[in-house]
């Protein structure tokens, strides 16, 4: 009996405070809205958080460089895995609550939330990437013409490869992603349409793995290599790390994405693989929007980045492929089509 | 008679709390190697509760891992290992949030029609492994999770605009289309904001799943059944369709488990629709032994957890301690358990030795008189 006893007390003390825990009734009303408009930015990632290489990272760079410039103090929050709306809503509330302005939403998953939460701080920029369905007086959509940069790496893909077959790989299959097959393809067959296009998507939603495990990019990469590609493209975050490997192994030619993967330290050792990088300016995008509110002239609406700002591009940092004159003047003359509206590059496969 | 079963009473909570206590030290062990204060943490979730919106994020948050737990424990009762809840929760959700979107009805069938929906195809999905094991004998662990990994790529698929999706202009989302207003299930308009009305359902099932399995004879089949297969048959239960049954049910309730989400919140289903509800179910359901009770405790604890985990991101500390603090209560669960089950049966062996050897003495004395 005395055993029973000694565990029923400790168990009666846990319950208890289990209960106090879980039954708390407090209603106190959180409202520390202080107003001071002056140096606080906050960013809430998207699935991967910091650290994916790619996406997210451009984000951070984006405050970090705001941090440093603008003398504004930069505030993160990643996303719990699984999460549903309510905890997007309940993210942005306590970033703005905070006292942050402007408040970005990195990744289109935000939207929803963010039409919900700005309408309450009217005073609060919200930033909101990838996404134009929703808007309003203080929210600036900051998208990108992905399927322009693509483009220009098609045409780059077409004129490079030998054995006329060339390999997209897309890390998940999104309609975001697609926009990148579908310039990428439209590139290469616009060029020369013989060249065979191998596309293949790692993993399918809600399995976000194609954005974060480059095993998969690997394996991808080299059934493409296989079957005779010699240049191959990887949009697929830190996952297309991977393919940059087998491909820069088995001496073909990469294409990066996002940022101009041929500078990155972790891909040092393939750097003279890596043809060229699509990047996409997040961190520029993220950098003006803290810009715009600190100068009290906050941007709203559409902002669209495209090639003829350098929102869009295709990185020239690989000597071995500026000195390749005729495909550079191939993407030349490409980009000058497009911005001149000589051609449409279309956004859906 | 009374003694004995506040003994038992005893000896049932004494597992959960030993786990929660264990997995609790382990946690502050954790954040004290990494360097970081072993109490802070604890004070900033304490803090976060406070706030009113916080309050009712749980509380939807635990609706939903209620019914999930329920689905899985329907499985656990019946000896069932249903690791498929995610699947079948997803691929519910999904088919109701089309046929929710595509028809027009009045408020109270509409929403009748979604929720009918869901079981149907969550039943269903469940149903193909309670099928393949009663038929083929495929352990349904096996057949339940290689069912998710089918039912996300059906999913991907259905999902598409070719399909029976659709992608919002100027979004780089794609959703089912919305559900019209007659099929949203109101809710309770608080301050901190509105409590789900299927979170009530969700409870009021808890009552539905006690009764049924301590009060009918349904019940006591499935619990012999789940005790032992072969003594249940002899005594005149069709095991088989027990099984199939059992499935049945587990998954109906596991496509209950989207409906607070989809009918209070969201209106659609699209690509950031929460994912691993189930397999937090699972962690539920067997913290909570199975009981509607202590489902309840154990999903408002784990929704606790979840919920105010995100404050301490923004305090500098790393929100991931929650989610090993969940992780620690699994391991810590399965070993208390053993370990309660041991000491219970010892317990009984020691009172049953006791009153032999009594019942021995007096025999003796009644011998020697």
């Amino acid at each position: 009996m005395r055993r029973i006893t000694r565990i029923a007390t400790v168990g009666i003390a846990s319950t208890a405070l289990a209960l106090s825990v879980t039954a708390c009734g407090s209603d106190s009303s959180s409202g520390s809205g202080s107003d001071d408009n002056g140096g606080k930015a906050a960013i809430a990632y998207d699935i991967g958080g910091r650290g994916d290489q790619s996406f997210n990272d451009a984000a951070y760079a984006g405050l970090v460089e705001a941090e440093e410039e603008l003398d504004v103090q930069g505030t993160e929050a990643e996303p719990s895995e699984g999460e549903g709306d309510p905890d997007k809503v309940q993210r942005l509330t306590t970033l703005a609550r905070a006292g942050n302005n402007p408040v970005i939403g990195v990744g289109f998953a935000y939207a929803p939330a963010i039409a919900e939460v700005a309408p309450k701080f009217p005073d609060t920029t919200f930033g909101l990437i990838d996404d134009t369905s929703k808007t309003g007086p203080n929210i600036a959509n900051l998208v990108f013409n992905e399927e322009q940069g693509s483009y220009l790496a098609g045409v780059a893909a077409a004129k490079v490869t030998e054995s006329d077959t060339v390999g997209f790989i897309g890390g998940v299959e999104t309609p975001l992603i697609k926009k990148f097959e579908a310039g990428f393809v439209q590139g290469v067959k616009d060029t020369n349409k013989d060249v065979n296009v191998k596309v293949q998507y790692l993993t399918q939603p809600p399995d976000f793995g194609g954005f974060s495990k480059p095993d998969l990019g690997k394996a991808a990469a080299q059934g493409q290599l296989d079957a005779g590609a010699d240049v191959i493209y990887a949009a697929a975050g830190l996952a297309g790390a991977g393919a940059i490997e087998a491909t820069a192994n088995a001496g073909k030619w990469a294409i990066g994405v996002d940022s101009d993967q041929y500078e990155q330290e972790g891909l040092a050792a393939y750097k003279e693989r890596i043809l060229t990088s699509v990047t996409k300016n997040v961190s520029g995008a993220v950098f003006n929007l803290i810009k715009s509110v600190q100068d009290g002239d906050p941007q709203n609406g559409e902002i669209r980045y495209g090639l003829e700002d350098d929102g869009v591009a295709l990185s020239l940092s690989n000597p071995a492929f500026t000195e390749m004159t005729d495909v550079i003047e191939a993407v030349d003359k490409a980009k000058a089509d497009i911005i001149a509206g000589r051609i449409t590059v279309k956004t859906a496969p | 008679m009374k003694k004995f079963d506040k003994d038992r009473l005893l000896l049932g909570l004494a597992g959960p709390v030993l786990a929660l206590v264990v997995a609790f030290l382990l946690t502050s062990v954790v954040l004290l190697l990494s360097g970081l204060s072993a109490i802070e943490p604890y004070e900033l979730m304490f803090q976060q509760l406070e706030f009113t919106d916080i309050q009712v994020l749980i509380i939807n948050q635990t609706g939903i891992y209620y019914l999930a737990a329920l689905a899985v424990a329907v499985g656990f009762r019946m000896n069932l290992f249903n690791i498929g809840v995610d699947g079948q929760y997803r691929l519910a959700v999904m088919l109701a949030a089309v046929v929710g979107a595509a028809v027009d009805l009045p408020g109270p069938l509409h929403i009748l029609l979604i929720v009918l929906v869901a079981m149907f195809v969550g039943a269903m999905w469940a149903g193909i492994a309670g099928v393949l094991k009663t038929t083929r004998g495929v352990s349904e662990v096996v057949s339940t999770i290689m069912l998710n990994a089918i039912a996300t790529s059906l999913i991907a698929w259905m999902i598409l605009p070719a399909n029976l999706g659709q992608q919002p202009p100027g979004s780089n989302q794609l959703n089912t289309g919305e559900i019209p207003e007659s099929g949203w299930f109101p809710g309770l308009q608080l301050d901190g904001g509105e409590i789900y009305g299927f979170t009530f359902v969700a409870f009021a099932l808890g009552i539905v799943y006690w009764f049924t399995l301590n009060r009918t004879r349904f019940g006591f089949d499935l619990r012999a059944t789940g005790a032992s297969q072969s003594a249940a048959q002899a005594s005149g239960v069709d095991a088989k369709r027990m099984v199939l049954t059992a499935m049945l049910i587990s998954g109906a309730v596991a496509g209950l488990a989207g409906m607070p989400m989809l009918l209070g919140q969201t209106h659609t289903y699209s690509l950031s629709f929460p994912v691993g509800v189930g397999f937090v179910g699972i962690t539920i359901a067997l913290l909570g032994r199975n009981n509607p009770v202590g489902i309840f405790f154990a999903s408002l604890l784990v929704a606790f957890l979840d919920k105010t985990a995100e404050g301490l991101d923004l305090a500098g500390y790393p929100k991931e301690i929650a989610q090993i603090m969940q992780g620690l209560i699994v391991i810590a669960v399965v070993v208390s358990y053993e370990l309660v089950r041991q000491y219970g049966l010892r317990r009984q062996q020691q009172k049953v030795g006791e009153e032999l050897a009594a019942q021995a003495r007096k025999n003796k004395e009644v011998a020697a008189a």
